[in-house]
C-alpha cells in the first residue's frame, strides 16, 4: 500500500503546480481588459479568412501511408533485439517481411501516393 | 524459450497457401508495370497463381492420403482433410470469380488490376482459415479474408452505391471482428492458451489456470464474430445492402467465399476447441439456424431485386449449414454432419456462383437489369441461358436432378441422425425442411418468368463468362446426378486436432 | 500486485464505450474510432491475462502485437473508403449514405 500513498501525493503536488499559480493569478490580480489584450495574437500577423480550411485529400493519403508502415514497426522491433540469438530462419523471415514493405512502398509510389499535387 | 524451425513450420504442408499469398504479393508489384489496355494479363497471371496453388493442393491430397493430417507453422495450423476440400473450395471459387469478372470490368470501366490480386489475398485469406489451429491465427486469416473483401466491395467506385456498400461492410464487418477477438482475449484467459487443442484440455481436463466461465463467455463473442462473417440471423442485417451494391462478380464470390470461410472457423474452433460445452452452442446455434432460415426464406419472398433476392437467399443458405454445425456437437454424428456441411458448401459454392454468372450476362452497363421482370421472356430470346438458369433456381430449392438437392439431403440425413433424443434438431429439421418448400416460391418465379411471360430478355454472354456458365451448370448438374466420387472426398474431411 | 480483475474491469468498460460509440456516433471516422476503442480493450485484456496467467509463452504478447497491426490495417482501409465517400457525397454521416435500405 506504501508505495501508492507515493503516488497520490505526486499526483496532488502534480496538480497543483499548475493550477496554484493559474489560480492565484486570477485572484489576486488586476484584471483591465482592452481590445488589445484579448485578441487571439497580442503581436504579429492578423489572420486571415478561416481557420476551418479543408486539407488536401492527399495530406490523408499521406497519413494512412504514414500509419501503416509506423505500425510495422512493432515487428522489426523485437526481431531486432532478439537478432543475435535468432537462428537462420528467423533472419530470412524478418528479411522477407521487409521486402514485403518494401514493395507496399513501390506500390505506393508507383501509384502517385507519394506525390504532392 | 523454443523458436521455430523450418521442421516444426512444415513449409511444404501449408504450400498451396504460401504460393497463393507470394503470388498476391508478386503481382501486386507486376501489375504495376501492365498498361491499363492488357489488365486482362494480371487475370490471366493471376489464374495462374491458382493453377499451381492447385498443383501443391493435389499434391498435398496425395500426401494426405498416405500419411494422414499434418501440423505446420508449429502446431498453429495443420492439414487435414477439411482444410484440403475446403481449400480445394476457395480454389475452384476464385478462379470462377476471375473468369466472371474478365468481362465485366471492361464493359462497367472498373477494369484495375488490383481486382485480381486482392481476390488472390482473400482467397488465401480463406485458404489459412481452413487450416488454422489457433485462434490467433482464425483471427488473422479472417482479417486476411475480410480487410480485401471490404475494398472489393468499394470496387466500382465512383459508383456510390458500390462505395456505400462498402463502408456499410466494412463499418459492420470491423465491428463484429472486435467482438470476435474480444471472445479471443477472454477464451485465452479462461485456458491460458489459444491453440485450440490446449483449449479443449484446459477445459475439460482443468489445465494451469482453467476459468470455465471466461471460456464459455468468449465462446459466445466469438459465436458472434463468426456468425457475421456467414450472414446469420440477428447479424445478417449487412448481408441484403452489400450484396445489392458490390459489383456483381464480388457479390457473387463473397457470397461463396466469405460464407464458407465463415463456416471454415464455426466448425474448427466449436467442434475442436469448445465439445465440453456442446450442450450450450448446440441449442444456441440450433435456434439461430432455425431463425436464419425462416428470416432468409420469408423476407426473400417480397423481394424484386434478384442480387437482394439471392443475398436472402444466402442468409437462408447459411441456416442449412448451421443445422449441420448443430447436429456436429454429437460425437456419433460428426463425421457425417461435418461431411455434410463442406459438402454443401460445395454445391451451394457452384450453384451461386452460376445464378450470379446469369445475374452478371443481363446486368446493363449502367448496373441495372437486374430485376425478376428482366428475365422474362428469356426462354425465347436465349434458350441456353434459361435452361441453366433453371437448374441453378432448382438446386437453390433442392429439387433433383441439381447439386442443391444432394447437399440438403446430407444435411438433414445428419441432422434426423443427431434428433435422436433432441427434440430441438428435430424441430429445426422440420423447420429446415418447411423453410425449403417455402424458397420454391421465390426461386421459381424466375423460371415461370422466363418460360411463361412475354418479354425481351436480353442478355450478353462474353467468352469468359460463357466458360464460367457452362462449367457451373455441368457441376451443378453432375454433382446432383453423380455426386458418389464428391462425397467420397467429403468423407474424408474430417477434422483433425494438431496432428 | 493489482488483481487481475481491475484490469479486465477498465478493459470491459473500454470496450462497452466502444461499443456504445458505434451504436450511438452518427460520423463515420467516429465509429471507426469507437472500434479502435474496442481493440485497443481487447489489447489490454490480452497483456493482462499474459502477464497473470500463462507469462512462461509469448502468445499473448504476440497476439497483441498482431491485433494493432490488424487495427492500423483496418483504420487504413477504412479512412481510405471515407475519404473516397466523402470526395463523392460531401458527407461523411452515417445516416445520409443512406442509398441502399438498411
Amino acid at each position: 500500500m506504501k508505495e501508492w500513498t507515493f503516488i497520490a501525493i505526486l499526483l496532488i503536488v502534480s496538480a497543483m503546480l499548475p493550477t496554484v499559480p493559474i489560480m492565484g493569478g486570477r485572484l489576486l490580480g488586476p484584471r483591465k481588459p482592452n481590445e488589445q489584450k484579448s485578441s487571439t495574437y497580442e503581436c504579429g500577423v492578423e489572420t486571415v479568412g478561416d481557420t476551418w480550411v479543408q486539407f488536401k485529400v492527399q495530406y490523408y493519403i499521406f497519413a494512412l501511408v504514414f500509419l501503416v508502415f509506423d505500425i510495422e514497426l512493432v515487428f522489426l522491433y523485437p526481431w531486432a533485439v532478439a537478432y543475435n540469438r535468432l537462428p537462420l530462419f528467423g533472419v530470412i523471415a524478418g528479411v522477407v517481411f521487409i521486402i514485403t514493405l518494401a514493395e507496399a512502398l513501390i506500390y505506393a509510389w508507383r501509384k502517385g501516393a507519394l506525390e504532392w499535387l | 524459450m523454443n523458436l521455430p524451425t523450418l521442421e516444426s513450420i512444415n513449409l511444404a504442408a501449408s504450400l498451396p497457401v504460401l504460393i497463393l499469398a507470394g503470388w498476391a504479393c508478386l503481382l501486386t508489384a507486376i501489375d504495376l508495370f501492365i498498361s491499363p489496355e492488357r489488365k486482362h494479363w494480371t487475370a490471366w497471371l493471376a489464374v495462374l497463381g491458382l493453377l499451381a496453388s492447385g498443383v501443391a493442393l493435389g499434391f498435398e491430397a496425395v500426401a494426405y492420403s498416405q500419411r494422414g493430417a499434418v501440423s505446420a507453422f508449429g502446431d498453429m495450423a495443420v492439414v487435414d482433410g477439411f482444410a484440403l476440400f475446403l481449400q480445394g473450395v476457395f480454389l475452384l471459387s476464385a478462379f470462377l470469380g476471375i473468369l466472371l469478372a474478365l468481362n465485366y470490368l471492361p464493359r462497367h470501366n472498373i477494369e484495375r488490376g488490383e481486382y485480381y490480386t486482392l481476390l488472390l489475398f482473400t482467397t488465401s485469406g480463406m485458404m489459412l482459415m481452413a487450416m488454422a489451429a489457433d485462434l490467433i491465427v482464425v483471427f488473422l486469416a479472417l482479417e486476411l479474408l475480410s480487410l480485401p473483401l471490404y475494398v472489393l466491395s468499394g470496387f466500382a467506385h465512383p459508383r456510390l452505391d458500390s462505395e456505400e456498400a462498402a463502408m456499410k461492410y466494412f463499418l459492420l464487418g470491423a465491428f463484429a471482428s472486435g467482438f470476435l477477438v474480444y471472445g479471443i482475449a477472454l477464451t485465452y484467459g479462461g485456458a491460458g492458451t489459444t491453440l485450440l487443442s490446449g483449449v479443449v484440455e484446459a477445459l475439460v481436463g482443468g489445465g494451469p489456470a482453467p476459468n470455465p466461465v471466461l471460456a464459455i463467455v468468449g465462446m459466445g463473442l466469438i459465436l458472434v464474430g463468426l456468425g457475421f462473417k456467414v450472414a446469420a440471423v440477428p447479424f445478417h442485417m449487412w448481408t441484403p445492402d452489400v450484396y445489392q451494391g458490390a459489383p456483381t462478380p464480388v457479390t457473387a464470390f463473397m457470397s461463396v467465399g466469405a460464407k464458407a470461410g465463415g463456416f471454415a472457423a464455426l466448425l474448427r474452433v466449436f467442434l475442436i476447441a469448445f465439445p465440453a460445452t456442446g450442450d450450450t452452442w448446440g441449442v444456441v446455434i440450433a435456434i439461430i439456424a432455425a431463425l436464419t432460415m425462416i428470416l432468409g426464406n420469408v423476407v426473400a419472398i417480397s423481394q424484386s431485386n434478384v442480387k437482394r433476392m439471392l443475398a436472402y437467399s444466402s442468409i437462408a443458405h447459411a441456416g442449412y449449414v448451421l443445422v449441420a454445425v448443430a447436429a456436429a456437437r454429437y460425437p456419433e454424428v460428426e463425421p457425417l454432419a461435418v461431411s455434410a456441411a463442406v459438402f454443401y458448401l460445395l454445391t451451394y459454392a457452384v450453384t451461386n456462383l452460376g445464378a450470379f454468372a446469369i445475374v452478371i450476362a443481363l446486368e446493363r452497363d449502367d448496373g441495372t437489369g437486374v430485376e425478376v421482370e428482366d428475365f422474362a421472356g428469356l426462354a425465347k430470346t436465349r434458350p441456353w441461358l434459361a435452361i441453366a438458369m433453371t437448374l441453378f433456381m432448382l438446386s437453390l430449392t433442392g429439387i433433383p436432378p441439381s447439386a442443391g438437392m444432394v447437399g440438403k439431403f446430407f444435411v438433414f440425413q445428419a441432422a434426423v441422425q443427431a434428433s435422436v433424443g433432441d427434440p430441438l434438431i428435430l424441430t429445426v429439421t422440420i423447420i429446415g425442411v418447411l423453410t425449403s418448400v417455402i424458397s420454391a416460391f421465390y426461386y421459381l418465379r424466375i423460371p415461370v418468368m422466363m418460360y411463361f411471360r412475354d418479354g425481351e430478355g436480353q442478355a450478353n454472354v462474353q467468352p469468359a463468362l460463357g466458360v464460367a456458365l457452362a462449367l457451373t451448370a455441368l457441376a451443378t448438374f453432375l454433382l446432383g446426378v453423380v455426386p458418389a466420387p464428391f462425397l467420397q472426398m467429403a468423407r474424408h474431411a474430417l477434422l483433425t486436432l494438431a496432428g | 500486485m493489482i488483481p487481475l480483475h481491475w484490469f479486465l474491469l477498465v478493459a470491459a468498460g473500454l470496450f462497452s464505450l466502444g461499443v456504445y460509440g458505434v451504436l450511438a456516433r452518427r460520423n463515420a471516422v467516429a465509429i471507426l474510432m469507437s472500434i479502435e476503442l474496442m481493440l485497443n480493450a481487447v489489447n489490454l485484456n490480452l497483456v493482462a491475462f499474459w502477464r497473470y496467467m500463462a507469462p512462461e509463452t509469448l502468445s499473448g504478447q504476440a497476439f497483441a502485437v498482431f491485433v494493432f497491426a490488424v487495427a492500423a490495417a483496418e483504420a487504413a482501409v477504412g479512412l481510405a473508403l471515407i475519404i473516397s465517400i466523402y470526395r463523392n457525397r460531401e458527407t461523411v454521416v452515417a445516416e445520409d449514405i443512406n442509398m441502399l435500405k438498411w
